[in-house]
């Protein structure tokens, strides 16, 4: 099947793009932070970055849940996993994330019983079907997935499921970008705002990034031509000496978001004070952990969870990656003894981490499209 | 992760409201639609889903440029093989 339509129209990307060319100033160096993983993932497999005027920047964020997950919590699951009569199971993301001993998938392979699924409700499923096990579910995720996982732990309650439980490393967006905001290596002017999280979280969460940090965001779609749009809309904001959050991304967002999902987040998790971000280190109260109600399904509950604390590898550069400091390339390890097949950080490990999106299209040379 | 595919509504489930049958690109499966709102989507309709949920309901145009975005980012396989993979319904096994 093949469409054309206008997100692919070369035509009107030519438009935008000479339109973003008229908005920046030139005596200016503009930097743009795409918070999603999945915008980073569009914009190299896209070949945006070769539309884009010399100083207007794109800073990769840390909207990618296994790039942010640090060492020690992979280490933690992995301990459960190996406690006796325990299934654990995970996304298949989550399968090739490095922890100190291997990934999971390495250990699925030595024997410890480890199975991808596709939704926690399959987690769930295995659960029932499996009465002498416990099933553990390794949730990751932003808001996009949490009141999946919400949903699945009312379900599991609901039904009186007593052998399963949830290992929650889901964590929240805004809380990452204040922290981002308030570090003093970052000098940002404005965001691209993450589409898909925004879809539960509304528009609103993003006010205060406008209102107390004066910097534009603009909520945007993955097309090629809804990121030149967001970049041109954030690019008038600057010119005007504005700041304000806007919704490029209406077809899709709502204002204020998923009512049902605020709903299932807030009565199946609560925020812990805080928690390990890879490369950005503790941020407070940007976390989800099961709720009191939710303690009997709660693996941190359930389980002795050793609480490890692992140093990235020294060589790897995944903190300074994920911040924005450097560029994949600029890593020591990238594309050499850190690569696809064989990734030593997180960010080598998912289609929406920077290093595997340079990699392929950059490193590889895959051929881009508009 | 963050994959979302649409689909469109075929049938409600009778013995458990919150599933519905959905079909996408030709494959149909059982997904659970608690995050909408009570009434908000109807048989015809489409939807995105993610990890087995039904999120958010969609306009048909937005359905086709999503597909097609997928196949762009390389990643309708694994789309496909998501939805194929949901084993949480008594059906999806078949």
């Amino acid at each position: 099947m093949k469409y054309v339509d206008e997100f692919r129209d070369p035509r009107l990307i030519k438009n935008v793009a000479r339109e973003i060319a008229r908005h920046a100033d030139p005596d200016r160096h503009y930097r743009i932070m795409e918070v999603c993983g999945g915008h980073t993932h569009a914009i190299y497999r896209h070949g945006l970055k070769d539309l884009l005027p010399e100083n207007v920047e794109l800073i990769h964020g840390p909207g990618c849940p296994v790039c942010v997950l640090p060492m020690g919590r992979v280490d933690d699951g992995l301990a459960i996993a190996e406690q006796p009569g325990v299934i654990l199971t995970a996304f298949g993301d989550m399968m090739r994330v490095p922890g100190t001993r291997g990934t999971p998938l390495e250990l699925k392979a030595r024997g410890v019983d480890i199975r991808m699924v596709y939704s926690p409700l399959d987690a769930l499923r295995i659960a029932q079907t499996t009465p002498e096990k416990h099933v553990v579910f390794f949730a990751i995720g932003f808001e996009t997935t949490a009141p999946s996982t919400a949903l699945t732990l009312a379900r599991a309650k609901a039904l009186g499921v007593r052998n399963f439980s949830v290992f929650s490393n889901h964590v929240t967006i805004v809380p990452a970008i204040r922290a981002i905001l308030d570090s003093p290596d970052m000098r940002l002017d404005a965001f691209v705002g993450p589409g898909h999280v925004s879809t539960v979280t509304g528009c609103r969460p993003y006010e205060f990034v406008a209102r107390d940090y004066g910097k534009p965001v603009v909520i945007s779609g993955f097309e090629p031509l809804d990121i030149l749009e967001s970049i041109l809309m954030i690019l008038r904001q600057l010119r005007d000496g504005e700041a304000r959050v806007e919704n490029q991304y209406r077809r899709i967002v709502p204002w204020e978001g998923n009512l049902p999902a605020l709903r299932a987040i807030a009565e199946a998790f609560e925020l812990r004070p805080y928690f390990e971000w890879r490369g950005l280190g503790f941020i407070s109260q940007s976390a989800l952990k099961v709720s009191a109600a939710y303690a009997a399904w709660d693996s941190e509950v359930q389980f002795e969870v050793p609480g490890v604390r692992v140093t990235d590898p020294k060589a790897a550069q995944c903190g300074e990656v994920l911040k924005g400091v450097l560029k994949p390339p600029q890593c020591k390890l990238f594309g050499k003894e850190c690569n696809p097949e064989h990734p030593i950080g997180a960010l080598m490990v998912s289609s929406e981490g920077a290093c595997a999106a340079y990699y392929r299209y950059v490193h590889l040379g895959e051929p881009v499209t508009v | 992760m963050c994959l979302a595919i649409p689909g469109r509504i075929v049938e409600f489930s009778t013995e458990q409201p919150s599933l519905a049958r959905v079909d996408v690109a030709g494959v149909k499966r059982n997904v659970n639609i608690s995050l909408l709102e009570d009434g908000e989507v109807r048989a015809g309709d489409w939807v995105l889903i993610h990890v087995g949920f039904a999120m958010s309901k969609i306009e048909e145009k937005q359905a086709h440029d999503q597909l097609r975005m997928l196949s762009a980012l390389g990643e309708d396989e694994m789309a496909m093989d998501e939805i194929r993979g949901y084993s949480f319904a008594d059906d999806s096994a078949r």
